[in-house]
């Protein structure tokens, strides 16, 4: 079989197009690229709809945080708490569990246990956590300054967090925000290696990484294989979120330019 | 892979002398009962197997983390080019893929320096297709050694693994803070005539730690939320007999039959979690103030004016 045939066959196998049956033994080089590539398609499906979705959570979160109502920034410090103080791989375990025990009461919840709706819920979560603390941490570092010009522009309300805090504070949490987003992409691959079942063996990158590296009892082809794959996804992301971070500091001097430092976040 | 565990534990011994007849009890003393079952034991015995993970993995990255940014430093290239792709690659990639990866490629690569040194005389080639074919002496453990040969052999790749991954983290933050100890420290050094090694033992790394404290207690917190990535590691650990005894049972096979419980035993792990991460976080703010008490830093500076 030509690799062309391969890539044709397996290219969308985990969206579920293509041929049904996985190969089975005498892996190609091919076959590993295209199927683990296949898989790509999940986690940048989770992790845009994640860091997308949660970015407004997120801001929500980090003004709750802020705020000087107490009914306001409790709930919104327990959520950051909870979603940051516990592990994913747990948090994972057990919006699954919860899903599934509703499931069994209501049937509106029965999508919420497949991957593409449950796990992203999680991710959601999670990410609004971690970026809300982020969003909160910029917020506290606004310059005293620009809320003052704010005011003595008569701007206030709306019209001031929408012209003057709010695009500070992008502007302050930015590097930081980058490397959430990095770690979300990687965290994506906790999905089906806890609990989501992948249907029909639809799976992300490092399930299908997992069962040539199970099948071949040879792990120096696929993980190899499927770090490159993230390398590459990780450069496109610090390249998209170069752009906004040019964007968002296109004000400033431009002998200064706010470099996207980027530092560990690690995983969760 | 060898390490796949089943402690044969029994499941009548009981506690309390009430539980002989579960069937006959209800309420609490059904739930205390319950609770005290010997595979629940092996549940609570699994926390230690985490806390040991954490005691044995955190002095081990330090370690792998030391050596590390010592590399990146170095001024020998090679060395320093190793130091640097050792810490960029696990920023780059999922460190998911690093556990899978590593915990089979390390049990490959003992038994294959195993089976250089043991059998020399073996003629066939080691992988043949789909299989990874060692003589029988090379195995590791070897295939009669007792159970908790076994145990033993699959924590100790798994703190491997674990201390390879988190060094590569504890490395970054090492390496920023050698960077942030101030040049002329190292300078003075020079003009005392001391050459590289002197000032990198006398005066870089006496400083630095300092600088890496931040980053080394937020690296420990998040060392806490990767332990139960060892279920993956195929260590029997808290997610493995949360999973285990959640599931539902039925009376023909045990004393204590109930529904799928699993959801009560992950919120019970979340909670777990939470507790620890929290007084992790006390400890290390507590220790940052004590550390930074007296320093010439903006935080020490605003402990002495609230003094």
């Amino acid at each position: 079989m030509s690799c062309i045939q391969t890539i044709q066959d397996y290219a969308l196998r985990s969206i579920g197009i293509g041929e049904r049956l996985l190969p089975r033994e005498d892996f190609t080089l091919c076959e590993q690229f295209t199927l683990i590539g296949s898989g790509m398609i999940w986690n940048i499906y989770f992790g845009t709809v994640a860091l997308l979705l949660g970015f407004f959570f997120a801001t929500a979160l980090a003004l709750g945080k802020a705020s000087a109502r107490a009914f306001l920034r409790k709930p919104s410090e327990w959520f950051i708490f909870i979603f940051r103080g516990s592990p994913l791989f747990i948090q994972f375990f057990f919006g699954y569990f919860l899903f599934l025990s509703l499931k069994s009461n209501y049937a509106f919840f029965d999508p919420f246990t497949a991957a593409w709706l449950g796990a992203v819920i999680v991710l959601f979560c999670n990410t609004s956590a971690y970026s809300a603390e982020i969003f909160y941490g910029a917020l506290q570092s606004i310059p005293k300054g620009d809320v003052e010009a704010a005011d003595a522009y008569g701007l206030s309300g709306w019209s001031r967090f929408r012209r003057v805090i709010w695009p500070t504070m992008l502007r302050l949490a930015w590097p930081s925000y980058t490397n959430e987003a990095i770690f979300l992409f990687h965290a994506t691959t906790l999905v089906f290696v806890s609990s989501f079942p992948a249907w029909q063996q639809r799976g992300d990158a490092l399930y299908y990484a997992k069962y040539f590296a199970d099948k071949t009892f040879n792990p120096f082809i696929p993980y190899p294989i499927l770090a490159g794959f993230f390398i590459i996804l990780t450069l496109i992301v610090i390249s998209l979120f170069g752009l906004a971070n040019r964007r968002l500091n296109r004000h400033l001097p431009a002998e200064r330019p706010q470099k996207i430092r980027l530092l560990p976040n690690l995983l969760r | 892979m060898a390490f796949k565990l089943n402690p044969q534990l029994s499941t009548g011994a009981a506690i309390f002398s009430y539980c002989t007849d579960p069937s006959q009890i209800e309420g609490l003393a059904w739930l205390s009962c319950y609770l005290s079952t010997g595979k629940h034991m092996a549940l609570y015995w699994s926390v230690l197997t985490v806390l040991a993970l954490l005691a044995v993995t955190g002095p081990a990255a330090l370690a792998f983390g030391f050596g590390g940014a010592s590399a990146a430093r170095s001024r020998v290239a090679p060395l320093r080019w190793f130091g640097k792709t050792y810490i960029a690659l696990v920023r780059g990639v999922p460190d998911i893929a690093f556990f899978l990866f590593f915990v089979i490629a390390l049990d490959q690569g003992i038994e294959y320096l195993r089976h250089k040194a043991l059998c020399p005389d073996w003629d066939q080639p080691i992988r043949q297709g789909n299989d990874f074919i060692v003589c029988q002496a090379a195995k590791m453990p070897l295939g009669n050694s007792p159970q908790w040969v076994h145990e033993t052999y699959g924590f100790a790749l798994a703190v491997l693994t674990f201390a390879i991954v988190f060094g590569a983290f504890a490395a970054n933050v090492l390496y920023g803070a050698m960077r942030a100890v101030p040049r002329e420290q190292l300078e003075t050094a020079e003009a005392y005539g001391m050459n590289h090694r002197q000032i990198f033992r006398r005066v870089l790394v006496p400083q630095m730690w300092v600088y890496a404290l931040p980053g080394l207690g937020n690296l420990w917190m998040v060392l806490i939320k990767a332990t139960p990535l060892l279920f993956l590691l195929g260590v029997e650990d808290i997610v493995y007999w949360a999973r285990e005894l959640g599931g539902s049972k039925t009376p023909r096979f045990t004393d204590y039959p109930h529904p799928d419980w699993r959801i009560w035993y992950f919120l019970a792990l979340l909670v777990f979690y939470l507790i620890f991460t929290r007084i992790s976080e006390l400890v290390i703010a507590r220790l940052m103030r004590r550390l930074t008490l007296g320093q010439a830093t903006t935080a020490g500076e605003a402990q002495r004016k609230a003094a």
